[in-house]
């Protein structure tokens, strides 16, 4: 069925097709909705809800949310800006992101969101929860003090690789990542599979490549998070 | 007209922002002209000797003494900056904040490979401030007006934002001075 479908993000129209969901036809027109644990070629799932928008007036996750004809989205805007600020400085104060000497930094979607939406530090008072590490696999490590519980990796092993090597367990402030074995060396787990290469920030780290793109060169040193798909329009 | 006075002090840090104040390198001269320095490791002045414009805090609070230090600034300073992610989120002396004292105490003194400690002493004088049970962030213990993120901020960051308040204007950084390493 070839058929367009039309509506408004932040007045300005955008066509679409049925089937797509608000940050596909988003992405398409090249306007962006920040997002923390969507990632294309993932199955969304709507956790982090960075990408909340209001679609006329009702608060929904850009990700999940399909489009539909004549609804007004609205997206960049002081309230939800301050939302996402709110969500983000979650993250910061309920893991411990020690971004200066963290091999991701600089490449770190968590802190790039922050970067992008100005933050100089989390308004909420910072937790230091006590966090694992897993550096018995030779060539990745789990640093559960960064991980943000965005699913990436589990999506990614369960649907790409076809290993589901990772699982939620636990729940609400205790629940975390783990693995299908007592370690990760025990898994099947592979550095060449999707769910190495998902993390948005530096919780799975492939050994041995950390600090190889110089300070200055690094994907958000210059230029903001969504600047790829803002440069579309 | 008296010149604004600014004082700086390096709590549970490494002094690297103020090598960053450093390096902000001849406009320290402009600097100069607009400032005056008050208690600072910059001038060696150990006392406030009057009320202060800015307080630039390096580092976090690890001991009682960080603590006092702290308060004396929020009470000498009409604008209180913490500088750097160790006064922001503890930075990493804040890395031992999941580890009991005792354990941090053990490996500093006794356990430790390269430690030498033939009496088996852990240093306890009077002297000597007592240390906190985890690092605490500037703004878990006064309130904070600013934040300057960085390890360090650079030179750029903290020039950006002194410029800014001796012109009376509130501080806005730009994308590329907001760095968390």
């Amino acid at each position: 069925m070839d058929k367009t479908i039309t509506f408004k993000i932040d007045g300005v129209d955008v066509k679409g097709f049925p089937g797509q969901t608000i940050m596909e036809a988003a992405d398409a027109a090249g306007v962006y909705i920040p997002r923390l644990c969507y990632l294309k070629d993932l199955t969304p799932h709507g956790s982090c809800r960075v990408c909340t928008i209001k679609v006329d007036g009702r608060a929904q996750a850009a990700c999940t949310q399909p489009i539909a004809e004549g609804v007004e989205v609205e997206n960049n805007t002081a309230e939800l800006n301050e939302k996402r600020r709110d969500i983000i400085d979650m993250f910061f104060v309920e893991g411990n992101h020690f971004c200066m000497f963290c091999e991701k930094s600089g490449n770190c979607e968590l802190q790039a969101m922050a970067y992008r939406l100005g933050i100089c530090a989390p308004k909420y008072p910072f937790q230091f929860p006590d966090c694992s590490l897993d550096a018995t696999h030779p060539d990745l490590f789990i640093d559960r003090n960064r991980c943000i519980l965005c699913g990436r990796c589990v999506n990614a092993s369960k649907v790409i690789d076809e290993k589901s090597v990772f699982e939620f367990v636990g729940r609400g402030a205790a629940k975390k990542i783990a693995v299908n074995a007592d370690t990760l060396a025990g898994t099947n787990m592979a550095v060449s599979d999707k769910a190495a290469g998902v993390c948005p920030v530096g919780a799975i780290i492939k050994k041995r490549v950390g600090f190889e793109v110089p300070v200055g060169k690094r994907l958000y040193d210059t230029e903001p998070i969504g600047s790829d798909i803002e440069a579309k329009q | 007209m008296e010149k604004p006075k600014v004082a700086t002090t390096s709590l549970a840090g490494c002094f690297g922002c103020h090598m960053s104040l450093l390096d902000i390198d001849d406009r320290i001269l402009k600097l100069i002209e607009l400032v005056d320095f008050d208690k600072s490791p910059i001038d060696d002045i150990k006392n406030f000797t009057g009320r202060c414009a800015v307080g630039i805090v390096e580092g976090g609070c690890c001991n009682e003494e960080n603590v006092h230090v702290l308060q004396d600034f929020r009470k000498n300073c009409d604008i209180l900056i913490s500088c750097g992610d160790c006064a922001i989120d503890g930075g990493i002396p804040a890395m031992r904040n999941n580890i009991p004292l005792k354990e941090c105490f053990d490996e500093a003194y006794h356990d430790g490979p390269t430690v030498y400690n033939p009496n088996n002493i852990t240093p306890n004088d009077k002297e000597l401030p007592l240390i906190l049970n985890k690092v605490y962030p500037c703004h878990h213990v006064v309130k904070m007006d600013y934040h300057l993120p960085g390890c360090p901020p650079s030179a750029d960051t903290l020039w950006e934002a002194l410029v800014a308040l001796l012109s009376n204007k509130p501080i806005e950084l730009p994308y590329e001075l907001i760095k968390y390493d």
